[in-house]
């Protein structure tokens, strides 16, 4: 096997030295009835060449984002990612070392991911912000248990603007927890009354915005709400380049912002890995999940970083932690890091207002199409539109004339009477010959036109 | 001497360790934080002119700087560079990082992961367009259900803590279809166990029961026994365990526990020591996660991604979590992704927003193809023997806390043998790295005085390990002989001295921020 470096005369050699006839000695400890005498019914080993003609021939039968004029959003973004970003992220001292635990030896990690978290805290409008969850979703849910923690309640508020899988994430642990759950009814309009849902019991509010349907939400009534009453407002974003154009939700009253970086520095990888973003106030700072690296100096006295606070972490606090999290997301936040830094706030606006410009676009383009109708007054990258018709079956026919036309309403919310509704993002990547193409294509299918 | 005459030896009297100017040694550079050197106006990216469009931004414009400078792409470039060479890897040297698998990670795989039709594919596109995707990831759990010899397999969790997560909510989910989960509200937890594991429990709502490890490092059926009762919901039981041995009374505390009604939580973080060996399934394991990340090679990178898939037993396996695979009647792969659609089965609810990850699943798979049934228990029994050898190799200079017997893939000591030196564990580890080596696991697990743990896994050579050996007894005899300034100054050739880690916890800075500008009495002087 290449890449077992030992020869069958090493084993020899290395079992007389260990003092034992054969490897099955060294398993002794095994219930002898219990060990296996020969293979697992599984193939034998395949060169480099052959697992990779089977990988290929797997990778051939999926239809990527790049061929095709592609549309799809809902918490996961195509963007371009410079050819340096994935470059770097390579480098065996970035790829083949494991968390900092020795930081002399990883002062490399240490140093970027301080200058993620500045990054993240900048972005979000915070003052702290951890070094990565695994991805949005989770670090909604954390975000909640740290809200139930802060606020000594158990109960959080969810927005029907949230997206349905992460209500779904944090309803999960909630209910594991015997924690309460009040969740709106999806809110397509961004018409809500969620303020009036805030009670005595309530620990946190938690809104998306963008939300789940493109729609901007106002977070300030929220946030004093929330604060009059002794809640936290949790504010969620799936779409991290939008933080480039749209108001902070730091500046907008929130306790804890939360939400996916995959957008920037990294691909779609069909829904992971990604890199959940985590800031908070200072004062917060001590119920915050996750890993924390820090400034400090060395015994010469010249700047160094650690990974700190681990006194709330699972090693040292065990059942008393404030969360179970050992691995986090670190090639992802350096890839996310890598990309903010090519990009600086000059690169990021500018990609944000393309994205923003390219979308208002395609909704100018689609509500020109009969019986389409586009449902958002606000939107950054994505919106809503209503179609005459199924929003699942029209996707599913425009993925047959080579079109990725959107995520239908009804993959997140069956069963909730929306199934003529079909999320829309259009990023950078997207051209005028994209927007037409759907528009046609949209056209044919709902009114037959050719 | 060469053509010019110039001396080719170095010339003059003894080296020194000057100062220079910079503060660079040679390859090793002082690198600022990008809030530093980068600028606001500058940008490595060429994005083109937006389109002008009516805003539909509402009221929500961000206004201001956001404090985020950029850097050119060269300048970028070579930041990062210089960072990564402040970091020690795999890639340049043993990593015997106990519990941590720190094995050879194949740039094949990478290779396979980067493929676009893997890479440069949406979660939510139609099922149509992604039937090779779901081809591999229900390949992938074939191979992971006949390694373990279990029922079922939960994909989606992000790394072996949220995999552990998986596991006990599926086990409280069971216990809620029985009408049991206000009754049974205790987990019996080892004291050797993974902080993840009692961390794991409380999240859930459990209290946890520790039960003490033998004088051999293993956990008795006897104790388990006694620590079972009627409140009892699951064990979770690492295995092999913390202390690099099989736990020899696994098969009967798994029936003590099931007699119980309680279920058995199997932490597979060591399943590295028994690919192709042994099966879970076998042992009476009901869930165990996978870190797909030590065993099966994802790469680490700096601490994630991981990839924890959960493997259950027939009796956990309706509980699963959304979404998993279905096979449709046209032959057509397709997730179940809401718990309405579930049928027959009983889904405990989602773990995160999408289906797990990809990249690592990809990684995984290209890794288990390569090794084949043959290759992954090679696998196995080469990181066993290494770890012996290594054992073997150092018993004669320091202790090991539970004799000397066979350990599995990792070789576990503790500080027994420095007593009286005035060397610590972690002033030997600081040591290590003057050497050049990654130190191993220390002060884990926390019921071995002064632990180190030592893990070399199958992808060390003989003459690699030689090496490592002689180094480790070179420096415990210096332990011995009193040479303590090597130990407790260590490390003296790390871009760094030892770190202030006290100062850091005291008064937490977690961000750069612009310094005050120097006053003028300041800049006078």
């Amino acid at each position: 096997m290449r890449y077992h470096p030992l020869t069958a005369s090493d084993r020899t050699d290395m079992l007389a030295r260990v003092g034992v006839s054969d490897i099955d000695a060294l398993f002794a400890g095994v219930p002898q009835d219990k060990l296996l005498r020969g293979p697992v019914a599984l193939p034998k080993g395949k060169s480099e060449m052959d697992a990779g003609r089977v990988l290929m021939r797997l990778a051939a039968r999926n239809m990527t984002a790049s061929s095709a004029p592609f549309f799809l959003g809902a918490g996961a973004y195509k963007h371009h990612v410079p050819a340096s970003v994935d470059h770097l992220i390579q480098r065996s001292e970035f790829l083949t070392s494991y968390t900092p635990y020795q930081p002399e030896i990883s002062q490399g990690t240490l140093q970027y991911l301080f200058e993620f978290q500045t990054q993240v805290a900048a972005l979000t409008g915070m003052e702290v912000a951890n070094a990565s969850m695994y991805d949005g979703s989770t670090a909604t849910a954390e975000a909640v248990l740290m809200a139930h923690r802060i606020t000594r309640r158990r109960k959080a508020v969810l927005s029907g603007g949230l997206h349905p899988h992460y209500a779904d994430v944090v309803r999960t642990h909630s209910h594991m927890a015997g924690d309460t759950v009040d969740a709106l009814a999806p809110d397509v309009a961004a018409r809500e009354d969620i303020i009036s849902r805030i009670d005595g019991e309530t620990s946190c509010v938690v809104v998306q915005s963008p939300d789940v349907f493109g729609n901007l939400r106002d977070l300030s009534p929220i946030a004093e709400a929330c604060h009059k009453n002794g809640a936290l407002l949790i504010a969620v974003f799936t779409e991290v380049v939008s933080l480039g154009l749209v108001t902070p939700p730091g500046e907008m009253g929130a306790d804890i912002v939360v939400g996916e970086g995959q957008s920037i520095g990294n691909a779609l990888n069909f829904g992971g890995p990604y890199v959940g973003l985590f800031a908070t106030r200072q004062k917060y700072l001590r119920q915050m999940p996750g890993r924390l690296c820090g400034e400090t100096v060395d015994a010469q006295g010249r700047r160094g970083f650690v990974l700190t606070l681990s006194t709330r972490e699972q090693h040292i606090r065990r059942e008393k932690a404030t969360s179970n999290i050992c691995t986090n997301s670190g090639l992802c936040a350096l890839a996310f890091s890598i990309h903010m830094t090519l990009l600086g706030e000059t690169g990021l606006r500018r990609l944000a207002q393309v994205n923003h410009a390219n979308a208002a676009l395609l909704a100018d383009r689609l509500a020109l199409v009969p019986n389409v109708t586009v449902l958002n007054e606000t939107f950054f990258n994505e919106f809503t539109i209503r179609v005459k018709g199924d929003g699942a079956d029209i996707v599913e026919r425009l993925a047959k004339r080579g079109i990725l036309g959107g995520v239908p309403v009804s993959r997140l919310s069956p069963g909730a009477g929306l199934d003529d509704l079909i999320l829309i993002a259009s990023t950078e990547i997207n051209t005028d010959d994209d927007r037409e193409a759907l528009a046609q294509a949209l056209d044919a299918l709902i009114n037959g036109a050719a | 001497m060469n053509r010019e005459g110039r001396p080719t030896a170095p010339q003059g009297g003894a080296l020194s360790a000057h100062q220079t100017f910079t503060g660079a040694r040679a390859l090793q550079v002082e690198e600022p934080l990008i809030f530093e050197t980068g600028r606001l106006d500058v940008t490595g990216v060429d994005v083109a002119e937006p389109a002008k469009v009516t805003s539909r931004l509402g009221a929500f414009e961000r206004k201001g700087s956001m404090g985020l400078p950029g850097l050119s792409e060269p300048e970028a470039m070579r930041h990062y560079v210089r960072l990564s060479q402040k970091n020690y890897s795999i890639d340049a040297g043993l990593y015997p990082l106990g519990s941590c698998t720190m094995k050879h990670n194949p740039r094949f795989n990478e290779a396979m992961a980067r493929l676009p039709g893997f890479s440069d594919v949406h979660p939510l596109q139609p099922p149509s367009t992604v039937q090779g995707a779901l081809a591999l990831i229900d390949e992938l759990s074939h191979w992971l259900l006949e390694l373990t010899g279990m029922q079922a397999v939960a994909m989606s969790p992000k790394a072996g803590a949220h995999g552990e997560m998986c596991g006990m909510m599926a086990i409280r989910a069971a216990l809620e279809a029985r009408g049991e989960a206000q009754s049974r509200t205790v987990v019996i937890v080892p004291e050797s166990a993974h902080g993840t594991n009692p961390a794991t429990a409380a999240l859930i709502g459990f209290s946890v029961r520790a039960v003490p490890a033998r004088d051999d490092g293993t956990v008795s059926a006897e104790a388990v026994k006694a620590a079972l009762g009627p409140d009892v919901a699951a064990i979770m039981l690492t295995n092999p365990n913390t202390c690099g041995l099989f736990e020899p009374e696994v098969v009967e505390i798994a029936a003590a526990v099931h007699d119980a009604g309680a279920y058995f939580y199997c932490d597979g973080a060591n399943f590295n020591a028994i690919v192709g060996k042994v099966r879970p399934g076998d042992l009476g394991v009901d869930a165990m996660h996978i870190n797909l990340h030590k065993t099966f090679s994802t790469p680490h990178g700096g601490g994630g991604p991981g990839s924890g898939p959960v493997v259950l037993s027939q009796r956990l396996a309706p509980f699963a979590p959304v979404p998993f695979l279905q096979k449709n009647d046209d032959g057509a792969l397709a997730f179940v992704e809401h718990e309405n659609d579930a049928g027959e089965a009983q889904p405990f609810g989602r773990l995160c927003v999408f289906h797990g990850q990809m990249g690592m699943f990809v990684r995984a798979f290209a890794y288990m193809l390569s090794h084949g049934s043959d290759g992954l228990r090679e696998a196995s029994e080469d990181a066993v023997l290494n770890a012996n050898y290594v054992r073997v190799g150092l018993a004669d200079l320091m202790s090991q806390p539970f004799g000397d017997k066979p350990c599995m893939h990792e070789a576990l000591f503790d500080d027994e043998w420095l007593k009286g030196t005035g060397v610590t564990t972690l002033d030997f580890a600081k040591a290590m790295i003057d050497e050049g080596y990654h130190p191993m696991t220390i002060y884990f697990p926390l019921v071995v005085h002064g632990a180190m743990l030592i893990e070399p896994t199958e992808s060390e050579s003989r003459a690699a390990l030689d090496l490592f050996i002689a180094t480790m007894r070179d420096l415990a005899m210096a332990a011995k002989a009193g040479h303590v300034g090597r130990f407790t100054q260590a490390p003296h050739h790390a871009p760094r001295n030892r770190l202030d880690e006290t100062r850091a916890a005291r008064a937490p800075v977690l961000r750069w921020t612009k310094p005050a500008p120097a006053t003028r009495a300041q800049a006078a002087e």
